[in-house]
């Protein structure tokens, strides 16, 4: 049960920017630009980002719908991303990705936790000053957004079914603002 | 010294900004609004949320930054925000407030933290929901908008005279760049 009254039937992070969508618009405009946005890092990375961020602290909610948008973009890759989340320095991903998961567990914790070195080792495998300036802030966004959606305790549903048909329409339409559905 | 090749001679979250414009416009969009916007809560108030969460991350830049902004919605006085980043419970602000601002040291934690009886306490000292959430959104925002300002290693004034300067212009003409 949320904290409070918000729009039925609309899960985590949904049920809260239709509920204010003033600060829904600036949102929805930030994680379209860091997600979607035409860049050098490909979609899935990005979502990659988002969802091993959110499994560090613990959002059940970010954590599976990104996830299953990554899976989605990787070709219903599941087990694939369940193992980038969990262990990313074994699986089978490039050494800048890496390297930027690494900058971005550490940004999760504190920005004040990057250092030198970590960003050093992000630019031997070949990182942009924009790339990790991106894996900086999807890191930081998304420690917005986890505390958000938990913070408030907004529904989150426990169906993986639920997440998957989810991230089709986000992968083949866009992160939309959702319209309040009429009662 | 920053971690990428951040503009030189800007402060903090304007350097970030600077090199990246089509980030920068919905972040300050979001601060423009969850600060200076209409609401029941005073800028103010709002103002030193943001210190206060901030100051609990540890990010020198936003905290004296915002406490300045808190200061002069404040004809000037620093003493409140100061007050109630040292020892909010016993800070010259209302009930509600620190009500308030207990929900947003948890969220600062992580959103996992709040608890009902943190939202119950809101509410018997006449928080609304609206207020709530906004007290969460505000703390939730400055855990983004902090990791973002030292996860670069942007470039920390530490003089506290620009800090003042910075908080006035903030207060006044708030967040949105109006030159562009």
């Amino acid at each position: 049960m949320a904290y409070i009254e918000l729009p039925d039937g609309l899960p985590g992070i949904r049920a809260l920017l239709a509920y204010r969508p003033d600060t829904a618009r600036p949102l929805n405009d930030l994680v379209d630009v860091l997600l979607r946005g035409p860049h050098t890092l490909t979609p899935a990375e990005r979502e990659l980002i988002a969802a091993s961020v959110s499994a560090r602290n613990d959002c059940t909610y970010c954590q599976s719908i990104h996830g299953a948008i990554a899976a989605r973009q990787l070709g219903d890759a599941d087990d694939l991303v369940a193992q980038i989340t969990s262990d990313p320095e074994r699986a089978p991903i490039s050494p800048k990705l890496k390297a930027l998961l690494h900058i971005a567990g550490k940004t999760a914790e504190s920005g004040r936790c990057v250092t030198a070195e970590d960003v050093a080792r992000a630019r031997e495998h070949g990182a942009t000053d924009l790339e990790i300036h991106d894996t900086v802030l999807i890191a930081a966004f998304f420690c917005l957004c986890n505390r958000y959606v938990d913070g408030l305790a907004t529904w989150t549903p426990s169906d993986p079914d639920f997440y998957r048909q989810r991230a089709k329409t986000i992968v083949d339409n866009g992160y939309t603002l959702t319209a309040i559905p009429a009662r | 010294m920053p971690h990428i090749g951040l503009p030189p001679g800007l402060p903090g979250i304007v350097s970030g900004f600077a090199f990246r414009p089509e980030t920068a416009k919905p972040m300050r969009e979001l601060a423009e609004i969850l600060l200076r916007g209409p609401n029941t809560l005073t800028s103010a108030e709002r103002e030193m949320i943001a210190a206060f969460v901030s100051s609990r991350n540890d990010c020198h830049f936003c905290q004296a930054s915002h406490s300045a902004a808190a200061a002069h919605h404040q004809q000037g006085d620093y003493s409140i925000v100061n007050a109630v980043k040292q020892h909010y419970e016993s800070a010259p602000v209302s009930h509600k407030l620190k009500a308030l601002l207990t929900i947003a040291a948890r969220v600062q934690e992580s959103g996992r933290c709040v608890s009902s009886d943190d939202i119950q306490k809101a509410r018997d000292e006449g928080a609304t929901d609206r207020e709530i959430h906004d007290t969460v959104l505000i703390a939730a925002a400055f855990s983004m908008f902090n990791r973002y300002v030292d996860g670069l290693a942007t470039f920390t004034p530490t003089d506290d005279a620009a800090y003042d300067a910075m908080g006035q212009r903030m207060a006044r003409e708030g967040y949105v760049d109006r030159s562009s």
